[in-house]
């Protein structure tokens, strides 16, 4: 007989099968894409806290093996048996190809399950969401990491650094120590050579059993061992060493208002309002990282302008023409009205598939760099579009040219473009 | 107190008036697990248990997650299929859909059995019982593991695998190995010589014989596909005929291994890995019936002797009895929850019967186990234990009164009748041909389809042809081309399959491409 190890391993990784499931993720990423896809399409671009579920069609991603198909002749043994005597007969269900229970090898779960559902996290969520804009891990990396933090004191420790000792407090610890310790022995020492004193200065005793010099030296080995022990009592000890804790905390930052602009016009297709979304989710992700309150005004039009909720903005379908200006004059007017630059870092994100009115396109131009581009921190404009710049995009051009710090301008064809118009983006925080 | 269920003989026992308990709490500290272990090992070695040495492992859930996902497999190699595994396992266990396997052991030496930290004590004594000197005697004791594994050289040997494979995926790229992988997957329950007794597992042995062996095989790959100068028309016609391999050979990846002509020597290695875990697993496959019903017996047998020594109190007796049936509930054939007979509950009603036998023989146990009824018990049960797999143990042991206790019925499903039929129940005409019937679902041939290499068009076209033969015309499932596509990537050349029956050919499957006709 063998002895027994027990061996405690609850502290060992507990990700041992985090290469396998990454593996797995790799292997089905279209299946995962296409899910992400979809689920930005229906969430909000401010619904980024959380991952996904995913699910994947059984048959693709079965391990086939060789195994036996329905048919033949087969016999099983069953538990439980009622009122079956040998020779009885039981009708086939319909349809004619039914088999014996407990057989089945369409589904081993024993139920009809054709759908392999599991959960992504954020992380993955984002990087499946990225994977199409081609992002530098880099700028991954900030994205994900949504708050910078200070450190504030906030206590004292017993453990620590040397160099987080804090010198008061320990030498009040020890002093309190050694007033606990060795109080009341001094207190004892005290009385003793009270005791001791009168002892010398009284009359001789007549009863030799206890002479004085006995009684004395009593006292004076008594007050010689409580002063020993007195004296072992360390001046500082390491339980009184108390260090400084710092805590690390969020930094408090600032709010920033998000505009969101987009040309709901006829001519833009859900396939442009969906790399849109991309773009401001990418926006709101950046700003997210460096504000700790961000609201999001959604601005809509077409020959005018309409401040709208997401729902709205996204999927509701208008016709007719196009006068961007209209969504400028509105975004001004709400600056003015809710978010007094004092207060609030303003950034402006505008998306439309190029097309404007050729008599608005100046307005446009005059009413961003007098009235708007002075009071924002950035504003990025992208024109979803294959086809030949328009009027618009020149104007901005020389917009561009006024005010290259806090404008850019893009044009998209394909989502893997918007990321360049965010790259300048981040060199101008990094720098 | 334990009426509900029919308990082994509790004659001798001491009352438990007399009772010391070991704790009392259902709270376990390793301190208890340890005085536990003690105690059952004392229980054990009186009954003749023997075992490898244990190592417990306390782990957490997640931790259990993981080990459940890599087959139980304590290291092992990486594969997207255990990632999925672990995806449904985790999403299983969150929604509460299923609780945690309570315990994993893996057939090594030092035997490896996992205890989950949310486990109350009485549950860690059941797994300890269970799984400790149960799974661990059986491991040690029953002839198939002693023939096709060595469990002291299974650890050392996944760790190679695990290196092998990860150099793999470094030199070669992780998709490339992947997809040898997956194919090998799909060929693993043909990676086992059924009548041949292989050598076991020795990871000293691979290392230090792969680099030999990589030429060694490349060699013999050439040989047999080396151009064969010309010779007149009869030689040829002779060597035409002759089949290559002469005989069919069950173990396709063995066979793939030694004779694929376009594998490079890593994908040998690779063939070789899966085949190797194949055969590792090749006893627990055929033995499960045996091998749970064994640790659920002794666990059962363990435990009520610590409370015949009083060392467990009513309660922790209670704890451990509802656990124990809920193991071995078998739901009957029309229950919504039936899938199948139940390994535990057949296993451990075989073992008890077993022994009850033994002790307490009736007449009708006397005309059917001569041999037996009456003989020492805890010799016959190791005995059966020892010398059997499932389908030849249940041919053996399964009793009248187990068949009648659990009610067993058979029942034929022919595709040319309308109708089913009822062919035996738990009657004396049919205890026979039931337990025939019940054994003969426990034979891997039948629970798998029977597919053996037959041909290698070796002066040809190089193709290799699979020959089927059909149990009962019982043709191949939906999965056959898949499994086949795989089965050309590791071949090379074109890979046909065909069912035969009585010589004729009675289904076909080609991939990619059918053999010109005529040919």
């Amino acid at each position: 007989m063998g002895m027994t190890h027990i061996v405690d391993r609850r502290l060992n990784g507990k990700n041992k099968s985090a290469v396998n499931r990454e593996r797995f993720l790799r292997r089905y990423r279209h299946h995962i894409k296409k899910a992400v896809s979809d689920a930005v399409h229906r969430r909000s671009i401010t619904d980024i806290e959380r991952g996904e579920s995913v699910s994947i069609p059984t048959r693709d991603i079965g391990e086939p093996v060789f195994h036996h198909g329905q048919g033949g002749h087969r016999e099983m043994v069953h538990p439980g048996n009622r009122e079956f005597v040998a020779g009885d007969r039981l009708p086939k269900p319909e349809g004619g190809d039914g088999q014996g229970q407990g057989q089945g090898q369409a589904s081993p779960d024993g139920e009809g399950m054709d759908e392999f559902a599991f959960q992504i996290t954020q992380e993955e969520f984002l990087n499946f969401l990225f994977d199409d804009l081609e992002l530098p891990n880099l700028v991954r990396k900030k994205l994900k990491d949504t708050e910078t933090f200070s450190y504030v004191r906030s206590g004292f420790s017993t453990q620590g650094v040397p160099a987080k000792l804090d010198v008061i407090r320990s030498l009040r610890g020890a002093h309190a120590r050694r007033l606990g310790l060795g109080g009341a022995r001094k207190k004892k020492i005290r009385e003793l050579e009270a005791q001791l004193a009168e002892l010398r200065t009284a009359p001789a005793d007549l009863d030799a059993a206890f002479s004085h010099e006995d009684q004395i030296k009593v006292l004076e080995d008594e007050i010689a061992r409580l002063k020993a022990n007195v004296k072992r009592i360390p001046f500082i000890d390491e339980i009184d060493l108390r260090y400084r804790q710092h805590l690390k905390q969020p930094k408090p930052a600032t709010s920033a208002v998000m505009f969101c602009l987009m040309d709901v016009s006829g001519s833009m297709t859900q396939m442009h309002k969906d790399t849109a979304k991309r773009f401001f989710i990418l926006l709101y992700l950046f700003l997210r990282k460096n504000y700790k309150k961000i609201d999001v005004v959604f601005i809509r039009h077409h020959t005018s302008a309409k401040e709208v909720d997401e729902e709205e903005f996204f999927y509701s379908r208008e016709t007719g023409g196009t006068i961007v200006s209209s969504a400028l004059k509105l975004m001004h007017k709400t600056i003015e009205s809710r978010y007094s630059p004092a207060e609030w870092n303003i950034y402006a994100a505008q998306a439309s598939d190029g097309d404007n009115w050729n008599d608005d396109s100046p307005v446009c131009g005059r009413l961003l760099t007098e009235h708007i581009l002075p009071l924002v921190q950035y504003f990025a404009y992208v024109e979803i579009t294959p086809q030949d710049h328009q009027m618009l995009w020149y104007e901005y051009e020389r917009v561009q040219e006024r005010f290259p710090e806090r404008f850019a301008q893009q044009q998209i064809a394909d989502p893997s473009e918007i990321y360049p118009v965010f790259r300048r983006l981040f060199e101008r925080k990094a720098a | 107190m334990s009426d509900a269920i029919d308990r082994p003989d509790t004659a001798g026992s001491e009352s438990p008036a007399t009772r010391k308990p070991v704790s009392i709490g259902s709270e376990w500290t390793f301190a208890l697990i340890e005085k536990y272990d003690e105690e059952i090992a004392k229980c054990a070695a009186e009954l003749g248990l023997d075992t490898y040495p244990n190592q417990v492992e306390v782990i957490s859930a997640e931790q259990m997650m993981d080990a459940y996902s890599s087959v139980g497999m304590p290291v092992g190699y990486n594969h997207w299929s255990f990632g999925k595994q672990f995806l449904s396992t985790s999403k299983g266990y969150q929604r509460g859909q299923m609780g945690l396997a309570y315990e994993i052991v893996i057939n090594s030496n030092p035997c490896i059995a996992y205890l989950m930290e949310e486990n109350t004590l009485p549950m860690q004594a059941l797994v300890i019982a269970h799984a400790c000197y149960g799974h661990n005697s059986f491991f040690k004791g029953n002839y198939l593991f002693r023939a096709w594994t060595d469990a002291s050289a299974i650890i050392d040997y996944l760790v190679f695998a695990r290196n092998y494979v990860s150099e793999c995926e470094e030199r070669h790229g992780v998709d490339t190995v992947e997809q040898i992988l997956d194919s090998c997957h799909a060929l693993m329950n043909y990676g086992v010589d059924r009548y041949k007794r292989p050598a076991p597992i020795s990871a000293a042995n691979e290392i230090l014989r792969q680099e030999e062996r990589e030429e060694y095989l490349q060699r013999r790959v050439n040989d047999l596909w080396r151009t064969i100068p010309k010779m007149d028309e009869d030689e040829d016609a002779v060597l035409r005929k002759k089949r290559y391999p002469e005989e069919p050979q069950e173990n396709l990846l063995y066979f793939i291994e030694k004779n694929a002509p376009l594998l490079e020597t890593w994908q040998r290695e690779i063939v070789r890995i899966v085949r190797k875990l194949a055969q590792y697993f090749y006893p627990q496959r055929q033995t499960q019936v045996m091998n749970e019903g064994w640790a659920t017996f002794w666990h059962y047998t363990l435990l009520n002797r610590m409370y015949e020594k009083g060392l467990v109190t009513d309660g922790f007796m209670l704890e451990f009895l509802q656990s124990h049936t809920a193991v071995v509930y078998q739901p009957p054939f029309n229950s919504p929850w039936y899938s199948g007979i139940n390994p535990y509950t057949l296993g451990f009603s075989i073992f008890i019967d077993l022994r009850r036998i033994c002790e307490a023989p009736t007449d009708e146990d006397r005309e059917w186990f001569p041999d037996i009824a009456g003989t020492d018990w805890v010799k016959t049960l190791h005995f059966a234990m020892a010398n059997f797999k499932d389908e030849s143990f249940i041919q053996q042991f399964l009793s009248p009164k187990v068949m009648r206790d659990l009610k067993l019925f058979a029942i034929e499903d022919d595709d040319m009748e309308d109708s089913y039929k009822v062919t035996a129940i738990h009657d004396e005409p049919g205890y026979r041909e039931l337990r025939e019937k019940l054994a003969r679902q426990y034979n891997l041939s039948y629970r798998e389809p029977n597919i053996q290499v037959w041909d290698v068009d070796v002066r040809g076209d190089r193709s290799l042809t699979l020959r089927h033969v059909p149990v009962d015309r019982v043709p191949l499932g939906k999965d056959t081309e898949e499994v086949l596509r795989h089965a050309h990537r590791l071949w090379g050349f074109d890979v046909h399959l065909e069912s035969v029956e009585e010589g004729i050919v009675v289904e076909d499957y080609h991939c990619p491409h059918a053999p010109p006709p005529g040919s």
